[in-house]
């Protein structure tokens, strides 16, 4: 007989085989993260019922399985491994096996030379992915599936990781999309995720097997999986055992089962984890602890005719909506606090409803909404303000502590803080994708444990050592906690844990900061998470603080904006909210569609209302609520994309033949002068357009490297865009140096700008048969250029004429010369413009592919709904000498940013927003400095994380806050 | 902006205890004896602990490198600890001043150090183009010598360590020995003993009879290689233990040495004036300097050789390893050196390969992960598995990953045996 187990991170799987190989005996079960119990019990049944004190082989494996396989010496096989072993029994037909489980997804390539591919550390797992999205979309995973296969359309939804799938997730179900439709495009995300980030390059074709337990419950899965790879593939019989049947088949040495169920017991008994020091040291000082904060408490008093003028705050938040009404004294009536389930409308419809039925003689003065469904509730329901909720929650924390300098709201989705200083918000830090989590992450976990999140952090007080998770985004946490479990952490152990890496997350993460004093002496914590009195702790002990945690933590957005109506409402008005007869006439049709606007092709909700009044959701620009096209003429990204089109639009003549060029990276910069040299050389030259969904997805198949930038995973599209124009060559050259500014100490370019060129080279099929020059060249040394590029192009084109080249290139330098002083000047133009029409100025600073409306994703246009000018950093940076800087400041591009940093110091209406990619390794030191620069200059700090799929709605709070908090500092002098 | 911390005067060489990472901790070894012998002081941090990482994510931006926030850790836990003398402490870092974020860990140690209240600790900066002119390393010809002479015998140390030990029949000998040569290096620095290549020979010569007469049992295991960012690939805080790790899993480790980091270094001053244009004389400086260190590396490889042991081939062939795979212009970070590396073990039967980079490393999205499908299309018996560093992933994804390409590695080796 033979036996295999698979312990994954959230199942545990056995096969017991007979010597003829006929299954005798399976079992398929969640662990709940007791592994070692449930790896005993089933040893024992198996023992009980089949082998006895037989020796029998045995093999272990599955990635929580190695630490008990280490030390309770059973025979370990790597799970890819035993999938093959499996696989080439049981199915020697198949080429290629796809595996998703709990939290890994693995790609095998069985024949024409055998690969093996896994999800690298930063890919968020799958399965326990899409239990996650299920919990948000509140289905389970079955009836998910169900709702699935009816969509009607697909959403693009981040297929890099988890967490930012997450966040593309929540704003459509705040913006009321349908179930089905979200869940079939998070299937389809896993699909893209899986072949992005495991095919790198290789094709998966031929009889495809699919394996684990996402692939065999789903249907559509499956059907995504079979659409997108053009396959029919199998999921064959036992495919959820087919680790545990390699490990059965592979297993080459006896064991007797009593004996190892007697060392995996031992084992049960040592532990072995980093842990930290316990929350608290005894009951007695925890209840100090609870005894303090619990007197921090805002007034309530009945809500009765006496107090029946009042002002209602909704915050609609992401996972939540939270309703509190106030009377004129800002004293409490009434509070509700409920999860949205996916769609904020109906639930503030039946508050509102329950208060005129319950209190008929209210009488509303205000009603003002704030939060992630500001817009949406306050058009449905007709609020008197809108605002946004950092201002709410400054508001609130302000009533509550008036000297309060910093603020952080931990919520379910997003975590919040800012810093206060002469009574204006002066800093604002907002999680980015990638740190995001905390709360829901909590509650996700609880649930995986089977139990509710208060729970759960009730388990971790008292816990003797916390396990040490470190403090970055929940992926890496899962497998943090999945070592711990492995190193025998208990439930409470990992409990508290958990609660220490969300703060440690929020502290060094996402304000980075490095002391106490730093935060300020007068700090408000908010926001549901801190009700877990585990969070609350921690965060006090990490940062050596007492902190005020006011007992309405969760509903501090709610409150805010009701105070805000108090404050801004006049004293006998009358709220423009619906009356109890329109609410109960009150619908809501909610519609999705694409706008054909413009190339941004934004995926536009609808929400059609009972009196005919419609509220469109996830535009960037005004035009399809208008539907006129967008003023553009204070835009310099627009004029930038113009003056390239220019380049596009006039190819050449072609005479000599055609050139390819990617509009990729640096190109964005130096197209006219790539352009100029080859026509005057009499080439056509043909550029790729700019990026576009369907552009990168073309080339997606081809990137090696996974979590390298979007903007050099796009050049994988602008290549395979290029190759289908069948041109003589491809012209993309790679340089390790820029042009020279004068502004920094060298004038590298990085090294994916620099040396991008040879990633496509090596790993673009297309590139077959065609002539590809990626040659190193330095402009930067004009001369020795011109010889160096003489040869090269010689080589390449023996028919050209020295003469000919030599003029060429200072026809290049000429036009490159002219195209940058045209766009400073034009930067100049818009800079007197704005001031004359009173309009803020924006430089929103990044690089030269920043321009791209795919990598931007508009956020350009978002600032000009804001009523302000946006120009770049290459526009300005010429009006500023060389200065000294904290770091080495030795690339081009960045030596731009800190001359524009610099400059908007000495400009009263001018204020910098940097946008940085995701997975740019240069912008860590960047971003930090060019804060530095602008907070000596007395000027506020925005960045604007954006990657593949960007969450634009957590970038227009950025926005609305940056530009609130410049009004406020503006009405202060 | 700009930060103010204490510069390094050459005075302070005299009066100083200079703390340095541990980055190839038998490399740097015979390295800090080399140092000690001409006065200057150094300490080689030997602080692990998930303190070092807190105090890291701490004090540098957390999207940082991995190592940058590793030493920077180290360095700010060393100064907590007690150890040191404040007043008479300065903190070494290296800067290649390439156009990787590298050449900015000088200024993140400036600032964490100035955060962290230590701003009067002198940082000194090692390096050799010109950068940091007011607190640089003082470096003498002599020293420069002896420096070299240290990392040959370094590398030929860590070589037949990881040929021998795996193979050892009384475990724990090949340590035993690495310890006494330690004791043997002190000595000779000591004595100035020799530096012309005949000496130089004679001592290669020396070091591999003593591993060579260490009894070995011959078995066929797994042969893994190693490359990757210089850090991450040496430092076993870096790499949780690699090598320990891979030892364990029964199999030969081969990390190339770091004198082919120091020539590579050396290449591409020569090889910007190729490409690019410039002084012929730096042309003519890194090749003779050039000239010389290979000359002397193989020397050794040929020593290596005579006694049955594996070593690589010269560095002019390695240069031409990358041809038609990356060109030698990829200059950043470990640039076209780490693919050369690559293709050499692939060449010399070390075809699985573990390619190591801290998470986010931007020159390894192109050198190391940008060539695996290629180098896979030419060599198709090569078993390259990335694996990627950062403070919080897990150490058990990452031995899983190891351990499947270790699965593959086992199946070639028995199929070419049966």
């Amino acid at each position: 007989m033979r036996i295999g187990l698979d312990i994954g991170s959230t199942t545990i799987k056995c096969a017991v085989l007979e010597d003829d190989g006929t299954l005798r005996f399976s079992t398929y079960q969640r662990h709940y993260s007791h592994i070692v119990e449930h790896c005993a019990s089933i040893l024992k049944t198996i023992r009980d019922d089949y082998t006895g004190e037989e020796p029998v082989f045995f093999a272990l494996s599955g990635s929580a399985g190695m630490g008990i396989a280490e030390a309770c010496d059973i025979p370990f096989v790597q799970e890819v491994y035993a999938d093959r072993v499996a696989a080439s029994r049981r199915n020697p037909e198949a080429d290629c096996i796809i595996e998703l489980g709990g939290e890994d997804a693995k790609i095998l390539f069985l024949t024409n030379g055998m690969e093996v591919r896994m999800n690298g550390s930063c890919a968020g797992g799958t399965g326990a992915f899409i239990d996650q999205m299920a919990t948000l979309l509140k289905v389970d995973p079955a009836a998910m599936d169900e709702a699935a296969l009816c969509a009607e359309r697909t959403y693009t939804i981040a297929s890099r990781c988890g967490v930012f799938a997450k966040s593309d997730i929540q704003p459509l179900i705040n913006q009321g999309a349908k179930t089905g439709d979200i869940a079939a495009s998070i299937y389809q995300a896993v699909v893209n995720q899986t072949i992005a980030g495991l095919a790198q390059g290789r094709a998966i074709t031929g009889n495809v097997l699919y394996l684990g337990g996402p692939l065999t419950f789903s249907k559509c899965l499956r059907n995504s999986f079979d659409r997108t790879l053009n396959v029919k593939g199998i999921c064959p019989e036992d495919s959820l055992l087919y680790v545990a049947l390699g490990a059965a088949y592979y297993a080459d040495q006896k064991r007797n089962l009593s004996d190892v169920i007697a060392r995996i017991d031992e084992y049960h008994s040592q532990v072995s984890f980093t842990s930290l020091p316990p929350l608290f040291s005894d009951r007695e000082e925890y209840w100090k602890f609870h005894m303090r904060h619990a007197k921090a408490k805002v007034p309530r008093v009945p809500f009765d005719e006496a107090h029946r003028r009042v002002h209602i705050g909704i915050d609609s938040g992401s996972t939540t909506i939270k309703l509190v009404v106030i009377d004129e004294d800002a004293n409490i009536l009434f509070t509700d606090y409920r999860s949205n389930e996916g769609n904020p409308v109906p639930m503030v419809k039946e508050t509102l409803e329950k208060i005129y039925k319950e209190y008929p003689f209210v009488q509303v003065i205000s009603a003002s909404a704030t939060g992630y469904g500001e817009e949406l509730i306050r058009n449905a329901f007709h609020c008197d303000f809108g605002l946004v909720e950092t201002v709410a929650h400054f508001e609130a924390a302000k009533h509550f502590l008036p000297e309060v300098d910093f603020i952080i709201d931990i919520g379910g989705q997003d975590m919040k803080c800012f810093r206060i200083e002469d009574g204006a918000v002066s800093d604002l830090f907002l999680n980015e994708a990638c740190s995001s989590g905390c709360g829901s992450f909590l509650q996700t976990f609880a649930e995986a444990m089977g139990m509710d999140v208060e729970e759960f952090a009730m388990q971790g007080l008292f816990a003797a050592h916390p396990v040490d998770l470190g403090s970055r985004c929940t992926v890496f946490m899962n497998s943090s906690v999945k070592q711990a479990q492995k190193d025998g952490a208990t439930l409470d152990c990992i409990s508290a844990g958990l609660s220490i890496s969300v703060v440690k997350n929020a502290l060094y993460k996402v304000i980075r900061t490095s002391s106490a004093e730093s935060l300020g002496k007068h700090v408000v914590v908010q926001g549901g998470t801190f009700y877990n009195e585990a969070v609350l702790r921690a965060f006090e002990k990490e940062m050596g603080i007492e902190v005020i945690r006011p007992d309405i933590a969760g509903l501090m957005g709610a409150y805010g904006a009701a105070l805000y109506g108090l404050n801004h409402a006049e004293r006998m008005a009358k709220s423009s909210l619906l009356t109890k007869e329109e609410l109960s006439s009150f619908t809501q049709k909610v519609q999705g569609v694409i706008c054909q606007g413009c190339g941004n092709h934004c995926q536009l909700t609808i929400n059609r209302f009972q009196d005919g009044s419609r509220y469109i959701s996830g535009n960037r620009c005004e035009k399809p609520v208008t539907g006129k096209d967008a003023d553009e003429s204070l835009n310099l990204y627009a004029y930038k994309r113009r003056k390239l089109l220019e380049y596009v639009n006039h190819p050449g003549e072609g005479t000599s033949g055609t050139i390819g060029i990617p509009l990729c990276l640096n190109m964005y910069e130096l197209l006219p002068f790539w352009h100029t040299c080859f026509t005057e050389l009499g080439f056509r030259v043909i550029v790729s357009p700019f990026s576009s969904r369907s552009l990168y997805q073309s080339g997606q198949g081809s990137i090696p490297s996974d979590t390298a930038c979007f903007p050099a995973k796009l050049s994988h599209g602008h290549i395979a865009w290029l190759a289908e124009q069948n041109p003589d060559a491809i012209f993309y050259p790679c340089m390790s140096y820029n042009f020279d500014e004068h502004l920094g100490d060298n004038h590298y370019n990085c090294p994916v700008v620099a040396y991008y060129p040879e990633v496509l080279n090596d790993n673009c099929h297309e590139l077959e048969g065609i002539r590809f020059i990626l040659d190193y060249i330095n402009p930067s040394r004009k001369r020795d250029f011109e010889s160096r590029f003489s040869t090269i192009l010689k080589r390449e084109f023996p028919f050209l004429k020295k003469r000919q080249i030599k003029a060429a290139i200072e026809k290049a330098y000429q036009e490159y010369d002219a195209h940058m002083a045209d766009i400073r000047q034009k930067a100049e133009e818009i800079i007197e413009a704005a001031r004359a029409q009173k309009k803020r100025i924006i430089v929103l600073a990044g690089r030269p592919y920043h321009i791209d409306p795919e990598i931007n994703h508009g956020i350009d246009k978002l600032i000009l709904r804001q009523n302000a000018a946006v120009i770049s950093e290459d526009s300005i940076s010429d009006r500023i000498t060389k200065f000294p800087t904290s770091v080495l400041n030795q690339w081009t591009y960045h030596s731009r940013l800190y001359a524009a940093a610099k400059y908007c110091c000495k400009e009263a209406d001018m204020d910098l927003v940097q946008l940085v990619s995701f997975g740019c390794g240069l912008d860590a030191i960047t971003t930090d400095e060019t804060k530095e620069i602008l907070r000596e200059g007395n000027k506020l700090y925005t960045q604007l994380k954006i990657d593949e799929i960007t969450n634009l709605g957590a970038v227009n709070i950025r926005i609305r806050s940056l530009f609130a908090a410049l009004r406020e500092r503006e009405d202060l002098l | 902006m700009s930060i103010e911390t204490a510069k390094f005067t050459a005075d302070m060489i005299q009066t100083h205890t200079i703390l340095i990472p541990n980055m190839a901790p038998v490399q740097f070894a015979v390295l800090k004896a080399a140092l000690r012998s001409e006065g200057v002081h150094v300490e080689m941090m030997d602080n692990t602990g998930s303190e070092v990482a807190q105090l890291g994510l701490r004090y540098v931006h957390n999207d940082t490198c991995y190592p940058a926030l590793l030493i920077i850790g180290q360095y700010i836990d060393a100064l907590n600890s007690g150890k040191y003398d404040l007043e008479h402490t300065a903190l070494l870092i290296t800067q290649t001043g390439g156009g990787c974020r590298a050449s900015n860990y000088i200024m993140l140690l400036r600032k964490a150090l100035a955060n962290s209240g230590y701003g009067n600790i002198p940082v000194v900066s090692f390096n050799t183009s010109g950068l940091e002119k007011d607190s640089a390393f003082p470096l003498s010809y002599t020293l420069l010598e002896k420096m070299a002479a240290a990392l040959f015998y370094g590398d030929e140390v860590f070589a037949l360590r990881n040929q021998v030990k795996p193979y050892e029949v009384t475990p724990g000998e090949t340590d035993r020995l690495c310890e006494r040569w330690y004791t043997t290096f002190d000595a000779w620095f000591h004595d100035h003993n020799f530096y012309n290549p005949m000496k130089l020979k004679k001592h290669f010569r020396a070091i591999a009879e003593s591993f060579a007469a260490i009894p070995v049992h011959k078995t066929e295991k797994v042969k893994v290689g190693v490359v990757g960012e210089i850090y991450v690939k040496y430092s076993p805080l870096g790499n949780n233990d690699l090598i320990a790790f891979l030892e364990s899993q029964d199999c030969e480790v081969n990390l190339p040495g770091v004198m082919g980091f120091v020539e590579y270094c050396i290449a591409n001053y020569s090889l910007d004036v190729s490409f690019y244009g410039g002084k012929k004389l730096i042309r003519v400086g890194a090749d003779s300097l050039l000239r010389l260190l290979s000359r002397i590396g193989e020397a050794q490889s040929s020593v290596l050789r005579s006694y049955g042991f594996y070593a690589p081939g010269p560095f002019r062939e390695l240069m031409k390893k990358p041809d038609g795979i990356i060109h030698l212009g990829a200059k950043m970070g470990e640039g076209w050196l780490l693919t050369a590396e690559m293709v050499e073990l692939i060449e010399d039967g070390y075809a699985n390969i573990v390619c190591a980079q801290p998470f986010g490393c931007l020159p390894n999205h192109i050198a190391g992960k940008g060539v695996i499908n290629k180098i896979r299309e030419r060599y198709p018996n090569a078993n390259i598995t990335p694996v990627d560093y950062d403070p919080s992933a897990s150490r058990v994804n990452q031995e899983n990953r190891i351990k499947l390409m270790l699965a593959v590695g086992r199946e070639h080796l028995n199929s070419t045996n049966s």
